[in-house]
């Protein structure tokens, strides 16, 4: 039911742990989470280190939450399916990442109307005690496919590509 | 290459695995018609895109000397195999130095940040400002900044 991942290159315990405690205390929600390289016990979720990317799709989709790091990835499946997300962001004092750019991923990703940002463990068990209480049946997000933004960039990438300089604008400035 | 070129490019669009492969996927659209390979760091991303040709090379980072070091030959052996017309990067390290050795041998480079770059360019990106074509930033702000063009994002 809540699928849970945190990309596959850095650990993040303060996250998963926070998840395992609140899956504890709800033992009729499945939650299960792609850990990557994070060496921690979990006992009330199911665990993988490292999904492919055919499983990941398939359980991603399967989903009817996802909880993750402010991963762009993710964010971007969950934006392409729909899927309401809730994000922590991993920040450098905690040893998490190499720097804070997490955080500000998830402030601007906040605008999406499937993000909820949760920044640490007490927001977290709140934004899923939400979705919980609503039997995690909210209506799906829009999806991104028709992006106002992603068609000027396809443009201005295929014009590179096939060296069409005349249907290129010229450098914005 | 000036002009109007109308023969059928080979692409060679690289990008590590995770949100960086996600954003390519999302502008593979662009490369539609070309001879596109990719080449990630993530072996399980040919699941994904089955018929296409898909080349693998080692992750790395400035802190890992060593797996650079193999990036770099591998990507080599890359580049020199697929010969491309033009070299598309959505990060990290790996892009960088494709787009470094595919303009040895005459390529077109293009670097695109990852999105998740919202306050200041990626180092690659900015090692990318001195030798690839265009630089791309996914946010008008850094852009603005960094002398990085933006010219729309993928969300």
């Amino acid at each position: 039911m809540i699928f849970a991942t945190v990309g596959t290159q850095l650990p993040f315990d303060r996250m998963l742990y926070a998840l395992d405690v609140w899956a504890g205390s709800n033992p009729g929600v499945s939650v299960f989470a792609q850990i990557g390289t994070s060496t921690g016990t979990f006992h009330n979720m199911e665990t993988v280190d490292n999904l492919g990317q055919s499983a990941f799709h398939q359980r991603f989709q399967a989903a009817k939450l996802i909880v993750a790091h402010a991963g762009m990835g993710t964010i971007l499946s969950a934006a392409e399916l729909g899927k309401p997300i809730i994000l922590m962001p991993r920040r450098f004092k905690f040893g998490e990442h190499r720097n804070d750019h997490q955080q500000d991923t998830a402030t601007e990703m906040a605008r999406l109307s499937n993000v909820t940002v949760a920044d640490e463990a007490d927001a977290l068990h709140e934004s899923l005690d939400w979705y919980a209480r609503s039997n995690f049946d909210v209506a799906p997000a829009t999806t991104c496919a028709e992006s106002a933004t992603l068609q000027p960039l396809l443009d201005v990438i295929r014009a590179f590509v096939w060296d069409d300089q005349a249907s290129d604008t010229g450098r914005a400035t | 290459m000036t002009g109007k070129n109308r023969h059928r490019p080979t692409v060679l669009a690289v990008s590590s695995g995770g949100g960086h492969w996600v954003q390519m996927q999302h502008l593979a659209p662009a490369f539609a018609g070309a001879d596109v390979h990719y080449a990630t760091t993530d072996s399980t991303a040919r699941e994904r895109v089955e018929g296409t040709n898909v080349h693998t090379y080692p992750d790395a980072n400035k802190d890992t000397p060593l797996r650079l070091i193999a990036c770099t030959l591998r990507m080599a052996w890359i580049v020199l195999r697929v010969r491309p017309n033009v070299v598309i990067s959505t990060g990290a390290a790996g892009g960088f130095l494709a787009i470094k050795m595919a303009r040895l041998i005459g390529a077109r480079t293009m670097f695109v940040d990852s999105i998740a770059n919202a306050r200041t360019l990626s180092i690659s990106a900015r090692l990318s400002l001195d030798v690839a074509d265009r630089v791309l930033s996914q946010w008008p702000a850094v852009a603005d900044l960094t002398g990085a063009e933006y010219r729309g994002a993928v969300i």
